[in-house]
């Protein structure tokens, strides 16, 4: 039936154009023997109904005649070599019009003949004429007389035209000019006009109403008021107000009336918190850490993003709820941080104030205040040395102290060297103090990197940080608008002037240990800005990388300084987040690094081994697996082997198990083996090797060596838990168990060594055959129908767009696959009926034939027995 | 310059004079000397003067056609003196073409171009003006060996020549000149390599790869119509048939890959074999022999080779015994560290697509593949999870490596067999696929997740690798990188210092000095 349908608005189209066809179409639609409806059981809102009439006698005659175009042509054409070839130019080419066809016809029956000279055609270059006139010239005349003609008329037809018929525009414009002159056009508009007028007046009148009421009500209310006033006389006896407010009006307001009036709208004094206790504060910071740590922890586990992101925006009961948001960190931080300068300025009041704003803000979003908090104390720890007081150092001290305590801190040992750090704090203050002396106390923000460099340079490290310290507060965002991006570009100065450090002959890397601390500050208060950065930075490591491999097919390893940077990553950012803007990015470079660049000299190694350390840092809290570490340390392991054939591993890229830059690390002189101490790598080595001397190259290759071990032991407990543990380390083991020449190191070599053996070994070997998750059971189906909101009509819900593509198709095959069915079976049928046919009407000759040569012998037969008896008769 | 324009002018009035009258002729003497002149200038100019003089002789038809008799006889004989003048004429053509093929190897490119140049244009000029008889009327001629000398000049013994041979590429244009540089250089490498016996050449067979391995075949019988000589009734002659073409491009390949290749040669053409040789060929079939020993050489040269086999198995009928178990042996580390690990990939695709393997066979690559993911790069690990978990949609019978609801608990050891050559002894499917496991805990969040996805069941399409096959890392990176969010976590733990952390491994190993 679809098809019946679809044939009929096909059809109709054209019929337009074809005026007897569509006269019995109608005739046919208007015939209800025609006319087959499908009955609908139900009225579904929103569903196109197409097929609800049908036409069978219609469709089936079209498709007759279709098949008997088509099939019946081929069906008789079977097995029939030669061809009718229509050389007709155009006969089936529905694209140009007949006119065309006849003009392209006619030019080539012309062309045709061009050549041939007919004999008998003795005037080739007749003219056609009418009344004597050749017909081309009267086509040229008609042709300007007409065009001119018709120019001339319309020239004159249009004004009026535009009149008569389009009254509309015209005519009111003109009426404005005279109005009343034409009869005709006075109508309409003024019908019009009236509307406008009735229009006025009815507004006029609604605002006279409107008057009205008002004057009445204002009138009702002056009526009441005076009653109130009368009444109010009695039930009080005091002066009326109205009558005191005039009078207030008239003379100046009383002395003691002020004072009262000031008494009451002064501040009360509020009580304000009490000092906390070191307890309490130990046990507010512990609670901020664990908090802080079950951030990390889900970040980690990548868990909860939404909830995350939700968190910040936090929507007090204040809210106006008008997307209006006042760059709350920046508020909150500089309150806090005004305090903090205030504390200078002896204005202790306002401060604690502001404090209590910075409480109640406390509540609004723990985090982040803890962090400006803590960025307080970190402060403390550099700046709050401009009084020189021992207490505040005892402070000091006790702080750090209380902040290890509540980080749960077992080991003694960082506790001591944090102690051990204050003391050096306490004598970098009196340098500082001297340093403070000699600069200025206002700072602008450099301009430009050029600027910066210029202010930094020839300074002693105290004097930078001083500075950069007061830059720093000078510009804070709080004090003027364009602060922020001013101090934003800070950061973007500082790394790069970190990174110019680093890169120097004789890398400053003291300065940078130092300059790290204005970093990490900055970077908490500009989080955004610093991830980009630091992105940029990375961004073009990678890219300059990409080149490298590009052009020779292999990279080298980078220079200090975006070692450097890797490891300030670390520092300003958690590299244990399941996904970090800033972190994940880094981490594939470091595994480009890992994997893509060669190692042919021993600062390769060095900075290998780097990056090695590196990537252990950054999983080292979320004990994430990183294939190339591993890769890479079996890698340094197998260099510093001898040359040899058999092996149980495989080393891979960018190691080779043959190749020149073997026995890199390969040390045989015995005395070197002797004289050795573990040492720690200075990192200027990568930028310069000292020209050492063999022995010193030696003993570095062996520190080298040491530092792979320990790393390998690391890995071992990093990796423990994994369930493939034995098969990641399985190379490595190997190496070490049956390659390593162990009884030549010397004897700390071999403590390295076993240690990381032992990691390696002392691990249970444990597997779990795999479980999927169970699948939640299907629930049965029920009766009750499904609601499901609709939101387009004609459409399957449900499912994703892929999947929703995917039914569709597999609907449409279905469709097209019986429809094809369908029409296969009835050409079968035509094509039988057209035999059946066939062989019919072949019989019926056949039986006309042997009936006429019957009925001819038996004529034969009776004139011939006439004939006889005749005979007899005769 | 002086010097220069001096030498110019001087052959000028040479050439001038020759052509000019017959009476002249001996100054042809003074250009072939200058052709073995010391000045590049100087020989340049000769080249020039020889390309213009003889060319002229050739277009008046001045020289000898024939077999060329001896010098000396044919002056001493009693003939006429033209036919003296055409005889002796021609042994001055012959030298000169031989100081022009020793030019091919001269120091300057220049000079080396000049008269490749000068060389190709007498192969067109003698193709018009046959210096040889035809055989019988209406035969074909084509000056083949002037063109073997020009071949021989290309591809020196121990030079690179890629220069001088990517100008000639022009002239491969020429369906003819195709067709018998192509004869040439397998004569050439008939001739040559005989000598060596079997002793690789890596310079030759380098000339030679980057002479033919630009050669683009014609597709189609009718595409052949650029022909550097023309010739009457052109369809029988031999060159214009594309079953010739193919006949000796087949040829010249065979000869070429029956000698020993160096390694990296050996990479090139088998990365070029399945789609610039095997299709131009009339039997592919002979490349099986290449191939197979190609397919047996193991690491790159293994994986390169199976593009071509793949074709002769899918469209050649070849039947390759046990070729699985090759291909499973072909698993190894680098395999996801090499240049061609798209390709491989996508072949292996093809392969393990039949739903005909067996069970054991998949999960056998099942685990190997994922047991060397352990060691592979995070590009390749995007690629390789949801290649294993196609796997693991077409073969339902391998889930028991992610799903073993009943099996033992504890095992001691991974039952797999990683070091067992053999497919079926491998004990594949009693084990489970720790590997990937692990790489949930990897630091890549899109492998971390990709992984986890093992952990769930299946859906039942499968998923597109193709877009994953050429995932490079710095894709990756900076796909990372161009991410925006705008919340930015920050480190809570204070800095104190480059080397401050608590615990810093850096501390421990390295100083900041």
């Amino acid at each position: 039936m679809g098809k019946a349908g679809k044939r009929k608005r096909k059809a109709s189209a054209p019929s337009g154009s074809r005026g007897p066809m569509k006269s019995t179409m109608d005739v046919v639609k208007s015939n209800p023997f025609e006319v087959k409806v499908n009955k609908q059981k139900f009225n579904i809102l929103g569903r196109k109904t197409k097929n609800d009439v049908g036409l069978p006698g219609v469709s089936r005659s079209k498709a007759i005649k279709k098949r008997t175009q088509t099939l019946l042509k081929e069906y008789k054409e079977k097995e029939k070599s030669n061809v009718f070839k229509d050389k007709r130019f155009g006969e089936y080419n529905t694209k140009i019009s007949p006119e065309e066809k006849m003009i392209k016809r006619f030019t080539l029956e012309r062309q045709q003949n061009f050549g041939k000279k007919n004999i008998y055609n003795l005037n080739e270059d007749e003219e056609l004429t009418h009344y004597g006139q050749s017909l081309a010239e009267i086509e040229k005349l008609n042709d300007i007389i007409d065009s001119d003609s018709d120019t001339e008329e319309r020239g004159t037809l249009s004004a009026e035209l535009t009149a008569a018929h389009f009254g509309g525009g015209g005519g009111l414009l003109r009426k404005k000019v005279s109005s009343g002159q034409e009869v005709e056009e006075e109508e309409k508009p003024k019908s019009r006009k009236e509307l406008i007028e009735e229009l006025i007046a009815k507004s006029k009148q609604e605002k006279q109403e409107r008057q009205t009421q008002r004057e009445s009500a204002l009138e009702l209310t002056e009526k009441l008021d005076n009653d109130w006033k009368e009444i109010q006389t009695l039930i009080a006896r005091k002066t009326p107000k109205s009558e005191k407010k005039d009078k207030e009006e008239k003379t100046k307001p009383d002395e003691y009336d002020m004072i009262v009036r000031e008494l009451a709208f002064e501040m009360k004094a509020k009580p304000s918190d009490r000092m906390k206790t070191e307890e309490e504060l130990a046990k507010e910071e512990q609670a901020r850490l664990q908090k802080l740590e079950a951030d990390r922890l889900r970040r980690m586990h990548g868990i909860d993003e939404q909830e995350t992101k939700k968190k910040p925006k936090h929507i007090s009961a204040d809210d106006l709820a008008d997307g209006f948001i006042l760059d709350k960190d920046d508020r909150r931080l500089l309150s806090y941080k005004d305090g903090k300068i205030n504390i200078e300025n002896e204005e202790e009041e306002e401060e604690e104030g502001r404090n209590e704003d910075s409480n109640e803000n406390e509540e609004e979003s723990e985090e982040e205040n803890n962090e400006h908090e803590e960025e307080s104390e970190e402060e403390s720890a550099t700046e709050d040395e401009e009084d020189v007081d021992a207490d505040n150092h005892s402070d000091l001290e006790s702080d750090l102290e209380s902040e290890e305590e509540a980080t749960g801190n077992k080991e003694q040992k960082n506790q001591k060297s944090s102690e051990k750090k204050s003391q050096d704090m306490k004598e970098q203050d009196i340098k500082m103090e001297a340093a403070r002396s000699e600069l200025p106390y206002t700072f602008a923000v450099p301009e430009s990197y050029e600027k910066f460099k210029s202010l930094l340079t020839g300074r002693t490290i105290e004097q930078q940080l001083i500075m950069l310290e007061r830059i720093q507060k000078c510009n804070h965002p709080s004090l003027a608008m364009g602060n922020k991006a001013k101090l934003e570009k800070l950061f973007g100065f500082l790394l790069e002037y970190i990174g110019e450090l680093a890169t120097l002959d004789l890398p400053e890397l003291k300065t940078i240990d130092k300059l790290v601390l204005p970093l990490y500050n900055l970077c908490q208060m500009f989080p955004e800005r610093a991830s980009d950065s630091i992105k940029f930075v990375l961004r073009d490591a990678a890219h300059d990388m990409e080149e490298i491999i590009e052009v020779k097919g292999r990279a080298t390893f980078p220079g200090l300084n975006t070692l450097i940077y890797l490891k300030i990553t670390a520092l300003l950012f958690p590299t244990s987040d399941f996904w970090h803007p800033v972190v994940t990015p880094a981490f594939i470079y470091m595994s480009q690094l890992l994997t893509k660049c060669r190692i042919t000299t021993l600062q390769d190694v060095v900075k290998g081994l780097f990056i090695c350390c590196l990537f252990l840092e950054y999983v080292s809290l979320s004990r994430r697996f990183v294939p190339e570490l591993i890769n890479f340390l079996l890698g340094i392991l197998h260099i510093s082997l001898p040359k040899k054939q058999a092996q149980g591993y495989t080393v891979v890229h960018p190691f080779t198990p043959v190749g020149k830059n073997l026995e890199l690390l390969l040390v045989c002189d015995k005395k070197d083996l002797e004289s050795w101490q573990k040492q720690n790598l200075p990192l200027s080595i990568v930028t310069r090797l000292k020209e050492a001397s063999r022995t010193e190259m030696n003993h570095i290759r062996l520190s080298c060596l040491a530092m792979c071990f320990d790393l390998i032991k690391k890995c071992a407990a990093l990796y423990e838990s994994l369930p493939s543990f034995h098969e990641i380390m399985h190379p490595v083991r190997i190496l070490l168990t049956q390659h390593v020449p162990v009884s030549e190191y010397p004897e700390q070599m071999q403590e390295w060594y076993n240690s990381a053996l032992r990691e390696l070994e002392n691990k249970v070997k444990h597997y779990t055959p795999l479980v999927c998750e169970k699948k939640k059971p299907v629930p049965l189906k029920q009766y009750t129908p499904k609601i499901v909101k609709v939101l387009e009509f004609g459409k399957k819900q449900g499912g994703s767009k892929k999947e929703q593509e995917r039914k569709r198709l597999i609907q449409k095959h279905k469709r097209e696959f019986k429809g094809a069915i369908r029409e296969i079976r009835k050409d079968n049928q035509f094509l039988a009926r057209m035999q059946l046919s066939e062989i019919m009407e072949r019989d019926a000759a056949r039986k006309r034939k042997v009936k006429e040569l019957l009925s001819s012998l038996a004529t034969q037969e009776g004139e011939w027995k006439a004939m006889k008896r005749k005979k007899r008769k005769n | 310059m002086a010097e220069a324009g001096g030498h110019a002018a001087a052959v000028a009035a040479c050439v001038d004079a020759v052509l000019g009258s017959r009476g002249g002729a001996n100054r042809v003497f003074e250009i072939l000397e200058l052709l073995a002149a010391e000045e590049e200038e100087a020989v340049a100019c000769a080249v020039r003067a020889c390309r213009r003089l003889f060319g002229a002789l050739l277009e008046r038809g001045e020289l000898f056609v024939g077999r060329l008799p001896a010098e000396e006889a044919a002056l001493a004989g009693a003939c006429s003196a033209e036919h003296k003048y055409k005889v002796w004429m021609r042994h001055r053509y012959s030298s000169c073409l031989d100081c022009l093929s020793e030019l091919l190897g001269h120091g300057s490119f220049q000079v080396k171009e000049l008269s490749l140049c000068t060389l190709m244009k007498f192969v067109e000029l003698e193709a018009e003006h046959p210096l040889v008889e035809a055989e019988w009327k209406g035969g074909f001629t084509f000056p083949r060996e002037l063109l073997k000398i020009v071949v021989d000049g290309l591809i020196p013994l121990n030079e690179d020549a890629s220069l001088l041979i990517s100008r000639f590429q022009e002239y491969m244009e020429y369906d003819d000149i195709r067709y018998f540089v192509m004869k040439a250089v397998t004569e050439s490498i008939g001739q040559v390599m005989q000598k060596t016996k079997e002793r690789p050449l890596p310079f030759y067979q380098q000339n030679i790869f980057s002479l033919i391995s630009p050669i683009n075949m014609p597709n189609k019988e009718r595409d052949m119509v650029k022909f550097m000589v023309k010739q009457d009734n052109r369809e029988e002659w031999k060159v214009s048939k594309l079953q010739a073409h193919k006949q000796a491009f087949e040829k010249m390949w065979l000869s070429f890959l029956k000698h020993k290749l160096p390694t990296g040669l050996y990479k090139k053409v088998l990365v070029i074999l399945h789609d610039c040789i095997l299709p131009y060929m009339n039997e592919p079939t002979l490349m099986i022999d290449f191939l197979t020993v190609a397919y047996g050489i193991g690491g790159a040269i293994s994986l390169l080779a199976l593009n071509g086999l793949f074709i002769l198995i899918h469209q050649h009928n070849l039947e390759y015994p046990d070729f699985y178990k090759k291909l499973y042996s072909l698993l190894d580390p680098s395999i996801y560290h090499v240049k061609y690990r798209a390709r491989f990939f996508h072949l292996a695709d093809l392969f393990l697509s039949s739903s005909h393997l067996p069970a054991y066979l998949v999960a056998a690559f099942i685990k190997r593949l994922s047991r060397l993911a352990l060691t592979a790069p995070p590009e390749a690990l995007l690629m390789v999870i949801p290649f294993i978990c196609n796997l693991f949609r077409r073969h339902p019978a391998c889930k028991v490596l992610v799903h073993r609801p009943n099996g033992p608990e504890d095992l001691s050891e991974d039952p797999y067999i990683m070091e067992e050559k053999e497919p079926s002894e491998s004990r594949a499917l009693e084990s489970s696929l720790w590997e990937l496991q692990s790489l949930q805990n990897h630091y890549h969040p899109d492998v971390a997740q990709a992984a986890a996805i093992l952990n769930q069941s299946l859906s039942e399409i499968e998923d597109d690798i193709s877009g994953l096959l050429e995932l490079s890392a710095y894709e990756l990176f900076d796909r990372e990188v161009k991410k925006t969010t705008t919340d930015v976590p920050l480190e809570f733990e204070p800095v104190r210092g480059l080397f401050g952390k608590k615990n810093d491994i850096f501390a421990e190993h390295f100083t900041l000095e």
